[in-house]
């Protein structure tokens, strides 16, 4: 039973970030009809630059909790840079090319972003350490520390926000109009390539505090680290229903829990033939699971609409 | 009774590929006009409004709006020149509500307590739209949803309000009410340029005309006068 509660709340921790970055692939698929193989390396550029950040801000004595939110401000604002840029020099001029281009594209500028962070950063793994202690709290059987019930917290926030600019604001309405009919959005006066920047900029913000969260979890940064996260967060995407809102949080969250519960079964499902280290195999077993049974994902509609 | 043309077009050419599509068409709007396109399926109607919307790229030709060439001016910039397309086949969205629609259609307006009245407005010549205000647009019935998409157009002020093939689809007391509109708005001042396939109907509206033949325009004159001609009663009203 204690394992079981504590693999919810790890779930619940994993999952938070899951549903940002699947938001990100999700608002962009929904837009575009493309789906972005680079956002998972924004997520990663987002980590490094808050790491490199956090560390100067520290030795230039700024308070702990300041350096803290300006690190996290300056990783959202160089991703949101790095987002818009991908798109204005990636896709943007293959808007009316063969869907397969701009998905061989993506995962080139997903090389690209990889090699350029390897040589800015190394193959190292580098401790990423918040700068202050991080308390754990005991709830029944299981613990939960300052930093997670921050991530929750903070997403579930940022989730709320998201969802409120969407169905509230200007923005949000030509978003949703652009999604549906890009060309009678532009008779209403829309300008769709602003509101494509928009969109990656938006997700890349999202997923710069994704990074940031992962990074402050587990205490570790890489430059690989944007490719499972990001294959992660792409299942997520397709698990709740690909450019789907809604779907991506809940399709984040419940891989999170598909993956954590999981873990701490597999042992033993498998009588320890196999150990937690194979969590990630749920993954792609959800994935696999979707795509034959459930193609349109949770929340998704009919695929066709948009293919 | 010289009135300054709103729209001046001139020899406009427009191609889809190799094809051709407009042969160089000219035609001018005044003012307050209302003035209908008309032509057989596949004439060149749609091409020649989304060619004056900006969805289309002319391959040459001149198009003067107030004077100025609008062919260096993006589709989403002539809406807040007032130039608004209703088009075909209505282009509704249909997962935002009736009023997220009619909001889509002043998203051109800042100030928001004229949008408020403009609402207001369109609801009151729409009374059937302002009973689904909160429903998706898709669940509306054809008709209601060409009633979204006049008012969406017209909740951008327009100057000149172009609609292509309105009564496509409808039942013919549908027809009638979306004429009777069309008329309204004609009334008020708004210039307008009416496509239709439902020959009678527009030359019964409009003030003049022009037919469209595979790209060329082959008539033009004043409305009651097409409507007598023998080409128009052959080709168009089946006489
Ligand atoms: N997207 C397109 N690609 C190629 N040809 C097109 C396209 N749209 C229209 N056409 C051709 O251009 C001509 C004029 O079409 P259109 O303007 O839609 O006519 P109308 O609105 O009068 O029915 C037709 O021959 C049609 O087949
Ligand atoms: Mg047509």
């Amino acid at each position: 039973m204690d394992i079981f509660f504590q693999q919810i709340i790890n779930g619940l921790v994993q999952g938070s970030v899951y549903a940002l970055v699947a938001l990100g692939y999700t608002m962009v698929y929904g837009i575009l009809g493309l789906i972005n193989f680079a956002h998972g390396e924004v997520v990663m550029i987002g980590a490094m630059i808050a790491l490199t950040a956090l560390q100067a801000l520290l030795a230039a004595a700024f308070a702990p909790v300041l350096a803290v939110l300006f690190s996290l401000m300056i990783a959202m604002a160089v991703c949101m840079a790095l987002g818009y840029s991908i798109e204005r020099i990636a896709y943007r001029p293959l808007r009316h090319a063969p869907r397969l281009a701009p998905l061989i594209t993506a995962i080139g500028v997903s090389i690209v972003l990889q090699n350029l962070a390897m040589m800015i950063w190394g193959r190292e793994y580098h401790s990423f350490t918040l700068p202050f202690t991080s308390t754990s709290h005991h709830l029944g059987g299981a613990v939960m520390n300052d930093v997670q019930i921050g991530i929750v917290i903070v997403a579930l926030v940022i989730m709320a926000g998201l969802m409120w600019l969407v169905h509230h604001t200007r923005t949000g309405r030509a978003m949703r109009a652009v999604a549906e009919n890009p060309a009678a959005a532009t008779l209403m006066g829309v300008d769709i390539n602003r509101v494509i920047s928009v969109t990656f900029m938006l997700g890349s913000a999202l997923a710069a505090i994704a990074g940031f969260m992962v990074s402050a979890n587990y205490g570790i940064v890489h430059y690989y680290m944007g490719f499972m996260l990001g294959l992660k967060a792409f299942t997520a995407a397709v698990l709740g229903g690909i450019g789907n809102l809604r779907g991506a949080m809940l399709g984040g969250v419940l891989l999170g829990l598909i993956e954590s519960l999981g873990a701490g079964y597999i042992g033993d499902l498998t009588g320890g033939f196999l150990g937690s280290h194979y969590q990630d195999v749920f993954a792609f077993f959800v994935l696999i699971a979707v795509l034959v049974f459930r193609p349109s994902g949770l929340l998704g509609e009919k695929l066709a609409e948009r293919a | 009774m010289t009135k300054t043309p709103l729209l001046e077009v001139q020899d406009l050419k427009v191609s889809y590929g190799g094809i051709q599509a407009l042969k160089g068409i000219s035609l001018t709007i005044a003012q307050g006009e209302l003035v209908t396109l008309i032509g057989s399926n596949g004439a060149g109607k749609t091409t020649t409004l989304k060619a004056l919307a900006g969805l289309l790229h002319p391959a040459s030709g001149k198009v003067d709006y107030q004077d100025k060439s609008l062919l260096h001016i993006p589709a989403h910039q002539r809406v807040a020149n007032g130039i608004s397309l209703v088009p075909e086949g209505r282009g509704i969205f249909a997962r935002l509500t009736v009023e997220e629609n009619l909001l889509m259609g002043a998203y051109v307006r800042s100030d928001k307590t004229e949008t408020a009245t403009d609402l207001e407005r369109q609801y009151a010549l729409f009374p059937r739209l302002a009973e689904r205000r909160t429903q998706l647009a898709g669940t509306l019935s054809g008709g209601e949803q060409q009633m979204v998409a006049m008012a969406r157009a017209l909740m951008s002020h327009p100057t000149l309000l172009m609609l292509d093939e309105p009564s496509m689809g409808l039942a013919p007391l549908m027809v009638e009410k979306i004429f009777e509109t069309i008329r309204d708005i004609s009334a008020q001042g708004v210039t307008i340029l009416l496509v239709e396939q439902n020959a009678k109907l527009a030359l019964e509206a409009a003030q003049r005309g022009y037919v469209l033949e595979s790209g060329a325009i082959t008539l033009s004159g004043a409305a009651s006068e097409l409507l007598g001609s023998d080409a128009v009663q052959r080709a168009y009203l089946g006489a």
